[in-house]
């Protein structure tokens, strides 16, 4: 590799980052700010340096249940996404049935379908089961994107392990549950962990269907920022903060797995 | 999936159940409903009326969708010949190993992972002329740059939020094929001196094409469903610059309440996504098939 093209590849990435960080930066920027000074004055550092908004998202109950209410709703659907998939992907990855094919196009048809063309028989739906307003509703209707793509994520992880070592364990004597969750799990760790970590992060990005199955008691934060939006347009400054902490789970999460991030991208069965 | 034959075995369907029921759940009953809806004229809960195809007809004969549909056409079409070329681009030049590689990877991924809503707030402050960093500086540089006033702006203004958005999840998945081509493919080309065009085009992208295809097919799907974002940052405006598919139908079905026309359009709209799901699929199955038919190449 010859330095000047060294160098111009080095150019382009580093100008790619800036691109990706400046948004971000305003946001966190304007978050120190207060709403006067973000509205009087230009400046690329907070000139009166304020931890208000955060606290303000801290103490009052309206702001931090949305965090809370989310967290809950993602968690119950990456734990069922997860337990339905597992049996699924490895129902995909290690026999052939009748209509195999079909049934997973029609899986993937599932995670392609925008959520609007959901939204009103959803919310009729689940009025009539009496499921409106709970975190379990969110995260039922959240399946709908999720376990496709887990059940793709895992299956192609369970086909990268070798069919001998399922006939060896039968042949030992081991029942399938005995033998899926003592050998054949640990040896899918890995995607395992990139399918809860893709399953958390569509649920916790989504916000049309979370915003119209939920009023009061399971509103998540996304639906709490748009409101405010609306409500009280001015209020910069705490929804900028509020931002800057719906980014921080994500952020953790992506720490956690950045060796296997693009491994799960690429592993999806084609 | 491995082309060796597997088992056949019946029985595996149990080992299906629990996704089908769940999908079921969460896709056919909703999906009849629609149906229902879309051949009937609801006046109140109680007076209903049969309609057949009428709200079809109507809904296709629709000025608005037209437009709805050619802007979703233009942007989707945009977002792919940006976002496909600069993914690959930056998936090039990102560093293969060591803490760079690994902070690069996090600093990219960072967009993915913010929720929708807040990707629109984030441009919505950071386009304003007066507060935001991007437009204070474009109208400093002398441009009347106005994402709430000018059609073309807000247009592009989107298109730049969604690049901003998902180009990394085009890049994740052409560096995850970048780093699986063996190094020996390298050797082999430094040997016969190959320009570092043909080690790109001889090498790197037949490699890459499986996830390629994935790339195209997730981001053509994802933003001709787009939603949230530019309801957000425009509402859909100016006028109805920014207008798709997915908004026009919750301003329909939401908004003015019209259930029999929103469902035809639901399922129009849903078989549209189909079709072009269903072509891809099979294009993608049958390029995977002639790639392992024709071995090493």
């Amino acid at each position: 590799m010859t330095d000047r093209r060294f160098k111009k590849r080095t150019i382009f990435l580093i100008a790619y980052l800036i691109f990706a960080l400046l948004p971000i930066y305003w946001m966190v920027n304007m978050s120190f700010k207060t709403n006067q000074e973000i509205l009087s004055s230009f400046s690329l550092l907070p000139q009166a340096f304020t931890w208000d908004n955060y606290k303000t998202i801290f103490t009052d109950e309206s702001w931090y249940s949305g965090y809370i209410n989310s967290l809950i709703y993602v968690a119950i659907n990456t734990t069922i996404s997860l337990t339905v998939a597992l049996p699924a992907a490895y129902a995909f990855s290690r026999y052939s049935f009748l209509g195999d094919k079909h049934v997973f196009f029609w899986l993937l048809t599932n995670r392609m379908t925008p959520p609007a063309v959901f939204l009103l028989p959803f919310f009729q739906l689940y009025t009539t089961v009496g499921l409106m307003d709970t975190h379990l509703a969110v995260a039922l209707a959240h399946l709908l994107f999720n376990v496709p793509l887990a059940v793709w994520i895992l299956e192609g992880f369970m086909s990268g392990i070798p069919r001998e070592i399922d006939e060896t364990a039968y042949i030992d004597g081991y029942s399938f549950p005995r033998f899926f969750i003592t050998i054949f799990l640990p040896l899918i760790k890995a995607g395992v962990g990139v399918a809860a970590f893709f399953c958390f992060m569509f649920s916790w990005v989504e916000l049309l269907l979370a915003r119209t199955l939920t009023s009061v008691n399971a509103k998540p934060i996304v639906a709490t920022m748009t409101r405010t939006v609306s409500a009280s347009g001015m209020d910069w400054a705490t929804l900028a903060a509020a931002g800057v902490l719906t980014i921080v789970p994500g952020a953790i999460v992506i720490w956690f797995v950045r060796h296997y991030i693009a491994k799960g991208f690429a592993m999806g069965r084609v | 999936m491995s082309v060796t034959t597997k088992p056949v075995n019946q029985k595996a369907w149990f080992l299906i159940l629990p996704v089908f029921i769940c999908v079921a759940f969460s896709a056919i009953l909703p999906l009849m409903t629609v149906v229902n809806y879309s051949v009937q004229d609801i006046i109140s809960p109680e007076r209903r009326v049969f309609v057949g195809t009428e709200w079809f007809a109507a809904v296709m004969r629709d000025e608005d969708l037209h437009a709805a549909l050619w802007n979703q056409l233009k942007f989707s079409g945009a977002v792919l010949l940006v976002e496909i070329p600069l993914g690959i681009a930056l998936a090039l030049s990102m560093p293969a190993a060591g803490w760079k590689a690994s902070a690069t990877l996090v600093i990219v991924a960072l967009s993915l992972l913010i929720p929708w809503n807040v990707v629109g707030t984030i441009w919505q402050i950071f386009g304003r002329a007066d507060i935001g960093l991007m437009g204070a500086t474009l109208q400093r540089l002398g441009i009347e740059y106005s994402y709430t006033g000018d059609a073309l702006h807000a247009w592009l203004t989107v298109l730049l939020m969604d690049i901003w958005h998902w180009t990394p999840l085009v890049a994740l998945l052409a560096y995850a094929g970048l780093r699986s081509i063996p190094d020996a493919y390298y050797h082999a080309a430094r040997i016969d001196g190959a320009s570092k065009f043909a080690v790109f085009r001889y090498i790197q992208l037949p490699k890459m094409r499986g996830v390629l295809m994935i790339a195209v097919l997730l981001r053509f799907m994802d933003s001709f469903m787009i939603y949230t974002e530019p309801f957000v940052l425009t509402g859909g405006g100016p006028g109805n610059a920014t207008t798709f598919l997915s908004q026009y139908l919750t301003q329909k079905a939401v908004g003015q309440f019209d259930l029999g026309p929103a469902a035809a359009f639901s399922l129009i709209y849903f078989l549209i996504i189909l079709l072009f799901c269903f072509v891809l699929y099979n294009w993608m199955q049958r390029l995977g098939q002639t790639e392992k038919e024709g071995g090493h190449d």
